[in-house]
């Protein structure tokens, strides 16, 4: 039996998990893998509902990974009709919308008992200025743990519920989160000064960087 | 501890990582609270990150009672390079040569993983020729991973030298072919974006055809001195067991997964190039230890070399590269892709989201030497250190691509 469309898992999912919010995201390239947007606080009522639908038993939580969406200008090409020069034309005209960035969970489920998927699951933050938190699904597939760890280490988003949520690839002590799109590199991560004068400028120039920073 | 409590990334739980918080905490007396009803005291051990048998700079946090392992933290990163960023800072084509060092012992698989997922988000067809190739030389790296794989298990059993020699023996044959056609033995940087690099050289496969024709007589010569053996007999069965509903829980791929008795291979799930037009079986294990899994890879290396006969005798002339790929100014239209083979380790997936722009907007390695390494704790509690090296060592991982 063929998986069911977003459309079709989004209008079973809501009504079975009363007040979630759902919406279907289009992916706009050939393979079309479209995606389902979930609110943050429903997002563990929904997945539990994937994954024990008997139709869908997305028993298979394959990949996890953050995103990262900074603050952009849209510009979106409307067609309106303007009287020029006495006639009614219809003229293109660029429309630019703001929106503000966003961080993003993706999960990519599949089923390995009915071997079909995947089905896409993504979990929005409201905005980037920290703290971002989404809800964990550890709970639900095993395979979120490190996964997780993976995307608050390197994306910095809180996943509630996460059972072991420390850092994974990088040191316990580094500060900043390095995946994100406006994550500037230190000068230097190793920096030692030595008794020269040059070079304890150079340092003072470099603390007071990574003050301003913190 | 209650699921829906904030938590903050820097809060500890009770026991288990007090490895980590060891130089604030009074970790002698609270071990010992932990440890009350044992015998002895509780020792904590860093295995790794320099340890001969962690396959690399791998790190175990264990907490041990006497010998037996009461608690396993796995620590990584000393490889982290943050391939993910370089990858988003250069071209499509610019990480291709990157993907090789990710699992170093399959390059091949690698590049085509990837080579599969940018197709996909670009909507490019692959010559017949190319489909060829790529099925030829992923299952040649198959045999040469799990070859070289039950070596190491080995090694890492005290059987010091013989069988790892034999297998490198054997690989290295493999990676003549690999070297003659691609120029190199291990970094091969090999597959592009509708196809391949270059053509086969004139009596490639005829070589091919003969490694492949004499390799189940080293099988079986590998297996007359190992499968039976006693000491591995004793020493891998009942050992490191992983049931079925963990396997599936925790996204383990490949070999660990059909050990454990679960029917899902990619190869036939997928239906990815042209397997579908080879007939091979898909071993499956019904205990879940570690001598299942070294027996799932000898079985797999024996259905490789039959899906490997048919297809080098079978393989068309024409291009080996789409003439209508544009390797040069390669923009893919705004959208996203998830694209995934079954590598020798197991799923290795790539999520690719494109913004029309030559650089991919978010590029994401699914690692399955670091998936599979989730439940190592869960396979090693209750046993001896001895036990879980060899665990370790039936997981299958390589450093470059769990840290990244």
């Amino acid at each position: 039996m063929p998986l069911e469309t977003p459309e079709q898992i989004k209008a079973r999912a809501e009504a079975a998990v009363p007040g979630a919010q759902l919406s279907v995201v289009k992916n706009d390239s050939p393979c079309a893998q479209h995606s389902l947007l979930v609110d943050v606080e429903h997002a563990y009522a929904v997945a539990q509902f994937l994954r024990d639908d008997p139709q869908l038993r997305l028993d298979y939580c394959s990949n996890v990974t953050g995103v990262d969406f900074l603050d952009a200008e849209l510009s979106e090409k409307v067609k309106v009709k303007k009287v020029v020069d006495g006639v009614e034309k219809e003229v293109e005209e660029v429309k630019k919308t703001k929106r503000a960035g966003y961080l993003e969970a993706v999960y990519h489920l599949y089923s390995m008992s009915l071997k079909h998927g995947p089905v896409i699951l993504r979990q929005r933050t409201p905005g980037r200025a920290d703290p971002v938190r989404v809800t964990s699904l550890t709970p639900l597939w095993r395979s979120c743990e490190f996964q997780e760890r993976e995307v608050f280490d390197l994306y910095g988003v809180l996943f509630d519920g996460h059972p072991d949520l420390r850092r994974i690839l990088m040191w316990d002590g580094f500060k900043d989160y390095p995946m994100r799109k406006d994550y500037v590199e230190p000068d230097d991560y190793e920096y030692e000064p030595t008794p020269h004068d040059d070079v304890l400028e150079k340092a003072k120039a470099h603390q007071a960087a990574q003050e301003v920073k913190a | 501890m209650d699921p829906t409590a904030p938590v903050d990334g820097t809060q500890f739980m009770t026991f288990h990582d007090l490895a980590y918080d060891a130089g604030k905490t009074d970790f002698q007396r609270k071990a010992q609270s932990v440890g009350q009803g044992r015998e002895g005291e509780l020792l904590e051990v860093a295995m790794g990150p320099q340890h001969p048998s962690t396959h690399g700079v791998f790190r175990m946090d264990v907490v041990l009672d006497g010998e037996t392992v009461v608690k396993l933290k796995p620590v990584f990163g000393y490889l982290h390079r943050n391939h993910e960023k370089i990858a988003e800072n250069t071209s499509y084509l610019g990480s291709m040569p990157y993907t090789d060092r990710l699992d170093y012992f399959c390059s091949l698989t690698n590049n085509w993983a990837y080579a599969l997922s940018v197709e996909k988000l670009a909507g490019l067809q692959v010559p017949e020729r190319a489909e060829y190739i790529r099925l030829i030389t992923a299952e040649l790296t198959r045999v040469l991973n799990h070859t070289c794989l039950a070596g190491f298990l080995l090694q890492d059993m005290g059987a010091l030298g013989t069988p790892l020699m034999y297998a490198f023996r054997e690989r290295e044959k493999i990676l003549d072919l690999i070297e003659s056609l691609t120029g190199a033995r291990m970094m091969c940087n090999y597959m592009r974006f509708g196809g391949c690099r270059c053509d086969l050289p004139p009596g490639w496969l005829d070589a091919a055809k003969k490694v492949v024709a004499e390799y189940p007589r080293f099988l079986d010569e590998f297996e007359t001195l190992l499968s039976g053996n006693e000491i591995l007999m004793a020493r891998t069965q009942g050992v490191g067991k992983l049931s079925a509903e963990l396997a599936i829980s925790a996204a383990i791929t490949g070999p660990m997964l059909r050990a454990s008795g679960v029917d899902y291979d990619l190869r036939k799930v997928d239906n990815y190039g042209i397997y579908s037009r080879y007939p091979f079986r898909v071993p499956l294990g019904d205990h879940g230890d570690v001598y299942d899994r070294y027996m799932i890879r000898m079985l797999e290396m024996r259905e490789s070399l039959k899906i490997l006969e048919p297809a080098l005798k079978d393989i068309p002339e024409g291009p080996v590269v789409d003439p209508k790929a544009k390797l040069r100014g390669f923009r893919p239209k705004a959208g996203e892709a998830y694209g995934r083979i079954e590598t020798p380790k197991g799923e290795l997936g790539f999520y690719l989201i494109s913004d029309g722009s030559p650089n991919p907007y978010r590029y994401r390695v699914r690692p399955p030497s670091l998936i599979n390494l989730t439940i190592l704790e869960d396979m090693c509690l209750g046993q001896t250190v001895a036990d879980a090296i060899v665990t370790l060592g039936s997981v299958d991982i390589v450093l470059g691509e769990v840290d990244r």
